[in-house]
């Protein structure tokens, strides 16, 4: 559960992307990540390797699931992101010359 | 050939027909007692001739741990079309009925996805206007 897993966790386009569907709304079911991924995305992913990558985001910590009546659905923890802005803190007067964010891989 | 009837498999024939028609608002077609449990197909009251929905009976062995897998993931057992699902969300939720997914907009067409209180759940979608046609 160390800070290594969540950069693991984050190097993967696949599990960022379901991230980003998690933070545009949390507690999805499987379903509902998969459809997200595949229309919004275009990422046709198997019900088995879409599950594994949220197993890889919950051992993280970014995931969290839990049941709804008799459905599991996953919320978004962002918590564990917060690490590396403190790892790395954005100082006040950053004047680099690649300070804009347009070389930066979605 | 057409697709003239299809089903959804409810753990009680009654509760199912009570939702489906009070609720969703579909029509009973057929209603033919069948020793333990009926012959029930009901049908949408904008398509009475169209293709009859089944509310089947779950007594298979199979049945109840194959919903219960489907219902795990999320997966709709049935999709109906609608013109505007978020309307129909509104009206719903208004009866009551409630929502596993809010109405989400999936580029082509907009999907939401609600529980029939009988172990399935049904999808509702809408087919967005592609521009200019």
């Amino acid at each position: 559960m160390g800070h290594v897993d969540i950069y693991r966790a984050i190097a993967d386009p696949t599990r960022r992307a379901i991230l980003d569907e998690l933070a545009d709304r949390s507690g999805q079911s499987l379903f509902e990540l998969r459809a997200r991924l595949v229309m919004k995305h275009g990422i046709d992913s198997s019900r088995q390797a879409v599950s594994q990558h949220l197993d890889v985001l919950e051992t993280a910590g970014l995931v969290r699931t839990r049941r709804e009546g008799r459905s599991k659905l996953h919320w978004l923890v962002g918590a564990p992101l917060k690490a590396i802005g403190e790892r790395w803190p954005v100082s006040t007067d950053e004047d680099t010359p690649h300070s804009s964010d347009e070389d930066i891989e979605k | 050939m057409r697709i003239h009837l299809t089903s959804v498999v409810v753990d009680d024939q009654r509760k199912a027909l009570r939702f489906y028609t009070e609720k969703l608002g579909f029509r009973v077609k057929h209603n033919i007692p069948m020793g333990e449990h009926a012959w029930i197909t009901v049908v949408s009251t904008e398509a009475p001739e169209g293709t009859e929905l089944l509310l089947e009976p779950d007594g298979h062995p199979a049945v109840r741990p194959f919903k219960a897998a489907l219902m795990e993931d999320g997966i709709p057992s049935a999709s109906f079309a609608v013109d505007d699902v978020k309307a129909e969300h509104d009206r719903l939720v208004g009866k009551g009925v409630r929502f596993v997914q809010p109405p989400t907009d999936l580029g082509t067409v907009v999907t939401a996805v609600f529980d029939d209180t009988c172990g399935s759940l049904i999808q509702i979608t809408e087919e967005k206007q592609q521009g200019g046609t």
